[in-house]
């Protein structure tokens, strides 16, 4: 786990349909319920079509911006190896990138829906944020009928951090 | 780092929070048609059931119903993106004049860097243009507190109001607290007054003059209202902001003092005077048009610093409002990423790739079929706004009467305000063809319905329009129905025969979007 801060900023990216805009929400949740100031930024509409997609999370103790700025992020969670070089100016110099886990979460995802939730799995293993608040944003995003698999999918992907 | 929440609090998008306020200040109807970046006020609003809430044809339409609700009696919305206001400008230009009896809230939602959209047009003008306030929420927390202060004004100062947001406020998501209930407004009697509702010129000159008193009336309003709020930090720097540059700014100016502009129109002078005094360094923060930094200037305040003109273009965000207050022009470093294609295995991409085939010239249209003009179909010529596919190829081939021209439409956007260009084709003695890309949904911005798909937003089934019979009744010589699915030689073979016939025919390509569940 990292040292803790005022304000956490994680940047997420892939291309659409990935699940991104689902796994940030996630994590907004999650935040919320750890009694956080968080905000959250993406574009809905046409940028979705198979196009890049961005989405920034920042949360904290007080968080203005919903916009994490180019070299601010302390987490990278890319979903796509194509979009990799135009998401990491975003990172800071010392920040985490989830990079090296994509190709682990894709091993163990069933199918590839569920890669979205294993990396927010492994994301959740450097956050302060407690274990019950995520379980609490899992019931609030997740539908009752895919609720179990992500769960269980969000508790092996933390395993494969060490 | 925790911190407990004093209310009950939920993690909600701009028009979600704008959603809930408007819910809580009793709102009856709301209607709209979709269009990024404002689509999900009205299908947040569809979750309540205490709103009557439909998607409606096009924007006029919205505007209409919704203001007449309001004229009725009843408290009432209407939500576009800032182009679809565009369609609604007969409505809401003369609607300044003749008041409402209960609230009216007209919600229009820029799109600063034209993440979805085809132009970048700045929303504040039509305040002055129409004379009508218009408050800016910065966050989804404004947007929910705000939204209800616009019924109250709406109804003490018998005025449309005009709440403006931006992609990024539309978009965005915090924890917002939520814990109010509904207020419920009673139905005010409906008024036969017909000095006010018969806009005759007589009638419409006695308003005007009503207009011009109430903007002065709402003038001193902003100055006392507490939307635009002084912030005194460091004398030494001062901003006069709106909407989501506030928060940029806050982020890297947190010692600066600040005239956050929530009212925005009409402008608080003697505040922006007063707050002009207290500073040494003065600067205006805004995206898009320099819509504050001119009026502030024909205060006479000398001393204002605006943007250099390149940051008209575009969004901000932190790092360009720090270039921006450093006097720089703007530079981004350009970070291509993927374009956005049809998705694979869309109906769309048989047509296209027919219309490459035969190499014809393309009119277009506002979808997602737009994207046909990418590679590797790169088969669409024109696009401008809703309906202009249709339009574009009467005009187009009156220009070149021996050029092979058609023209393309969705099925929303054909109703939406393509209806009207057949018609005027069929009358006109207009030849060619009209493809009508029908997905049977709103695909583009997140598949809504309309009334060719027989389903209301709350997916009752509904009468349903037959798009074959309409073309026919418009006057189209020849209308088709094809699945392309697995027949794309008989596309182009129909296509083949319609191009060299001398008539106006209307294609309708029928495959359902993969989106749909």
């Amino acid at each position: 786990m990292m040292r803790k801060q005022d304000i956490y900023n994680i940047t997420f990216g892939g291309i659409g349909g990935q699940g991104i805009i689902t796994a940030s929400e996630l994590l907004g949740w999650a935040a919320l319920y750890d009694g956080c100031c968080v905000k959250k930024s993406e574009v809905h509409g046409m940028s979705q079509r198979g196009g890049s997609v961005e989405s920034h999370v920042r949360f904290g103790k007080q968080v203005y911006s919903p916009l994490v700025g180019v070299g601010q992020a302390d987490f990278l969670v890319c979903f796509h190896p194509d979009e990799h070089a135009r998401l990491k100016p975003f990172l800071r110099k010392g920040g985490i990138d989830l990079m090296p886990y994509l190709e682990k979460v894709q091993q163990i995802a069933d199918n590839p829906r569920a890669v979205n939730t294993a990396l927010m799995g492994v994301l959740a293993t450097f956050l302060p944020i407690r274990s019950d608040s995520w379980e609490q944003a899992m019931q609030k995003v997740f539908k009752p009928s895919i609720l179990e698999v992500n769960r269980q999918m969000f508790s092996r992907a933390m395993a494969l951090v060490k | 780092m925790a911190r407990k929440p004093s209310l009950e609090k939920a993690f909600l998008s701009g028009n979600e929070a704008l959603a809930r306020g408007a819910w809580q200040a009793g709102l009856k109807v709301a209607c709209a048609y979709p269009g990024t970046p404002s689509t999900q006020i009205l299908e947040a609003l569809a979750e309540y059931p205490e709103v009557d809430v439909q998607w409606s044809v096009n924007e006029k339409t919205a505007f209409e119903v919704a203001y007449a609700a309001a004229v009725g009696g009843v408290r009432a919305l209407f939500a576009c993106k800032h182009v679809g206001l565009n369609v609604a400008m007969d409505p809401l230009m003369t609607a300044a004049y003749t008041g409402v009896n209960a609230g009216f809230v007209a919600v229009v939602c820029d799109d600063p860097q034209m993440h979805s959209s085809q132009n970048e047009q700045d929303t504040r003008w039509a305040g002055v243009y129409a004379k009508l306030p218009i408050l800016e929420p910065s966050s989804p927390s404004e947007a929910l507190d705000f939204i209800q202060h616009a019924f109250d004004i709406s109804e003490q100062y018998d005025t449309p109001v005009i709440v403006r947001m931006t992609t990024r406020v539309c978009h965005s998501k915090e924890d917002v607290p939520c814990g109010g209930s509904r207020k419920e407004v009673p139905v005010r009697p409906l008024e036969r007054n017909m000095r006010k509702y018969v806009m005759v010129p007589a009638n419409a000159r006695a308003r005007h003059e009503e207009v011009e008193k109430r903007l002065l009336k709402l003038k001193a309003l902003s100055e006392r209202s507490r939307l635009n709020r002084i912030e005194m930090n460091s004398p030494s720097l001062g901003f006069i902001t709106d909407s989501v540059s506030y928060l940029y700014l806050k982020e890297v100016f947190p010692d600066a003092s600040y005239l956050k502009l929530g009212f925005l129109y009409p402008f608080c002078d003697e505040k922006i005077r007063k707050f002009a005094k207290s500073v040494k360094r003065l600067m205006v923060v805004e995206e898009l048009d320099p819509f504050i930094e001119e009026h502030i200037k024909s205060l006479g305040i000398s001393k204002v610093q605006g943007k250099h003109p390149s940051y008209r273009l575009g969004e901000l965000d932190q790092d360009l409002v720090r270039s921006l207050a450093a006097g720089k022009p703007k530079k981004v470093k350009p970070r291509p990423g993927r374009a956005p294609r049809l998705c694979a295995g869309c109906p769309h991409w048989s047509i296209f790739s027919v219309l490459k085939k035969l190499d014809v010239f393309v009119a277009g249209d506002i979808g997602c079929y737009t994207l046909g003009t990418l590679p590797p179909t790169s088969a669409l010529h024109t696009c401008l706004c809703m309906g202009a596919g249709v339009t574009f190829n009467e005009g187009l081939r009156r220009a070149h009467p021996e050029e092979k021209i058609v023209g393309l439409v969705g099925d929303s956007t054909f109703v939406h305000m393509g209806i009207p260009g057949l018609i005027n084709a069929a009358y006109n003695k207009a030849r060619g063809i009209i493809f009508i890309l029908d997905n049977s949904t709103t695909a583009m911005t997140g598949g809504q319905q309309h009334p060719a798909t027989g389903k209301t937003i709350r997916n009752e089934p509904t009468k349903r329009l037959d798009l074959k019979a309409l073309c026919q009744a418009c006057g189209a010589d020849y209308v088709d129905v094809i699945d392309p699915q697995g027949k794309v030689k008989e596309l182009e073979e129909l296509v083949k025969q319609r191009l060299t016939a001398d008539a106006l025919s209307v294609i309708i390509v029928q495959h359902p979007c993969v989106l749909l569940k």
